[in-house]
């Protein structure tokens, strides 16, 4: 007899194993091709293959959706106060400090504005290998921030999200970043300017119930997962199975929620174009 | 004997049930000292420990399941309620009521969460858990109002917005999303007042306003107790610890300068005395309203967005 058995019947078992092989090489999650290093960053991290879009963070949007050093940073130093005086396993403040130094990020985002082929336009993008790209109170803020330069600029705003949801280790303070950012989008869009969301994997939780889903034109990347609550947790709901490419991209432009799906080495292209047709002058 | 008592409560509930016992022979025997001495003691008891419950007990009054409800409200302190149902798109979603209703002289739009009191009604109310056409029907009741300036008060009681399958193949996340950004500009007065459980986006999702009041044993943040256990202590067992972590009570929002008020429950919670509670409840609601009423609807959608402008704490 088993000694383990599984409660659920209908569940299969949470993740397969990827091993990666050392240094210069990454392996394909999704067809197993094995890719140089410099390969994939030539193919702005898709894999040749598939078209597999490896997760990248923000300074590689950075590298290839802004015209050549454009791109000038705001806000560069923020960083979380630790509210709650938060503790679970580890004080949030050390796990803060440990991912700083970890990932050379200060929280979850970049903000800044820069040009997309000579179109100055306001921008947002996070960083999943902070805290999973949870949004706390420096996410909010400098979200925030930014839709204001957007505001008194009167240019146009593009955020790329990529997070796991609200920062718990924050509480409500972290909740309150959904109402704070909607509410300063709701003005920009009061005074007709646009705004462009970007889905990229994962967005999920309070950052695609706030506004990863309120762009005037909302794009994702391929196979991106997008949603509300997380797989796991519907699964657990449900009691079965979600079906293949359940909470996807594809799955969300089958059912209303997202304009269209944009290959990785279009993205710049297809911004400049929307950013064009909604430009007032 | 008082059903739903919960653990801290046993020692009331015991010297209670002893008192009751002792009743039935005060006839036969001299025990009135005895039994005054006693009901002091249980007075002493009750005081002693509803009034220094621990983060999580208040999560387990919070979620008491005799406590008054959004409707329970609604019929104690409006008159002549109609309610209005569908978000005119899909369905009607139970796990959100509203509609229109009088106040003493003030007609208000309510809508709120709504759990159920039995297994059934609990089915029907989908545990307080709404979809998203429950949203989408609170949009719709307060666009509806705007257009008549008519104010709103939310009532929130949710465990969280429900994680189906169907509620993402409709669009959970756009459904709240859309209400923050529609609810941060409305032009009539919002009143929120969390009367149970303020988990998360599903809260939220009605929760934007000029005054977000919360009675005195209820809960708000951005994830329950037992689902932060589980996923930072890994294990379903630290919710007492998550509870105080994440520091979800009343007292600790207001501290925090999230919500703007506490509303004093009966000594041990909401449900020990609902006409009670609704009396205070009322009485706040019309003094809150009043004090908005006076303020030009431009001013109070800046306002609101400096309000929620203000929230989290960060190092610059």
């Amino acid at each position: 007899m088993a000694w383990f058995k599984r409660s659920k019947e209908n569940i299969s078992p949470e993740s397969r194993k990827t091993d990666l092989p050392d240094g210069q090489w990454s392996k394909c999650e999704d067809c197993g091709e094995i890719i140089h290093n410099k390969q994939l960053e030539v193919n702005l991290w898709m894999c040749p293959k598939c078209q597999y879009h490896f997760r990248i963070g923000s300074d590689q949007y950075i590298s290839f959706i802004f015209d050549k050093n454009s791109f000038k940073e705001y806000d560069k130093k923020m960083r979380s106060g630790d509210p709650l005086e938060f503790e679970d396993t580890k004080r949030y403040k050390d796990r803060i400090n440990a991912t700083i130094k970890k990932s050379g990020l200060n929280d979850a985002i970049k903000t800044g504005v820069g040009k997309i082929e000579g179109q100055k336009a306001a921008f947002a993008c996070m960083d999943f290998g902070f805290i999973g790209g949870s949004m706390g109170s420096v996410v909010g803020e400098k979200i925030a921030r930014i839709i204001d330069v957007a505001y008194e600029d009167k240019i146009p705003l593009v955020i790329i999200s990529q997070s796991g949801g609200a920062r718990m280790m924050e509480g409500a303070f972290s909740l309150m970043q959904m109402a704070k950012t909607s509410a300063r989008l709701a003005r920009h869009a009061d005074a007709k300017l646009p705004f462009i969301s970007v889905l990229t994997d994962p967005t999920t939780g309070g950052v695609t119930a706030s506004y990863a889903m309120l762009g005037d034109v909302i794009i994702a990347e391929p196979k991106a997962l997008i949603g509300f609550a997380g797989p796991r947790v519907i699964r657990q709901t449900i009691g079965r199975d979600l079906p293949e490419g359940f909470q996807r991209s594809e799955f969300l432009l089958e059912n209303g929620f997202i304009d269209f799906i944009v290959n990785r080495k279009q993205l710049k292209e297809k911004l400049s174009h929307l950013l064009f047709y909604f430009n007032s002058n | 004997m008082a059903k739903n008592v919960l653990d801290f409560e046993k020692p009331i509930v015991d010297l209670e049930n002893k008192i009751d016992e002792m009743r039935k022979y005060e006839g036969h025997l001299d025990i009135a000292d005895e039994i005054k001495v006693l009901e002091e003691k249980v007075n002493q008891l009750k005081y002693n420990i509803y009034e220094n419950l621990t983060r999580w007990q208040k999560v387990q009054l919070a979620r008491h399941p005799e406590r008054p409800y959004t409707l329970d409200y609604i019929y104690m302190i409006t008159e002549n309620f109609i309610e209005l149902h569908g978000d005119r798109l899909f369905k009607d979603d139970h796990a959100i009521v509203g509609g229109l209703a009088k106040i003493d002289y003030a007609k208000v739009m309510i809508i709120g969460h709504q759990k159920g009191r039995d297994t059934k009604s609990n089915l029907f109310r989908n545990f307080g858990m709404p979809n998203p056409e429950g949203y989408r029907k609170a949009l719709r009741l307060m666009k509806l109002a705007e257009k008549f300036n008519i104010p709103v008060f939310t009532m929130l009681d949710t465990p969280g917005a429900y994680p189906g399958l169907e509620a993402e193949e409709r669009g959970q996340a756009e459904a709240i999303a859309k209400n923050l950004l529609e609810m941060s500009r409305l032009k009539v007065p919002i009143i929120i007042t969390i009367i149970g459980e303020g988990a998360s986006g599903g809260a939220l999702g009605i929760g934007i306003g000029d005054r977000v009041l919360m009675l005195q044993n209820t809960w708000y943040s951005v994830i329950s107790p037992e689902s932060c256990s589980s996923i930072l202590w890994r294990s379903w067992d630290y919710k007492e610890q998550a509870a105080e972590s994440l520091k979800l009570t009343a007292e600790d929002l207001l501290e925090q300068g999230i919500i703007d008020r506490i509303i004093p429950e009966p000594l041990g919670g909401a449900h020990k005395d609902h006409h009670l509670m609704a009396d205070t409840l009322k009485k706040v609601l019309l003094e809150e309203l009043n004090s908005l009423r006076k303020i030009k609807p431009e001013k109070l959608v800046q306002n609101r967005l400096e309000k929620f402008g203000k929230m989290g704490v960060y190092v610059d």
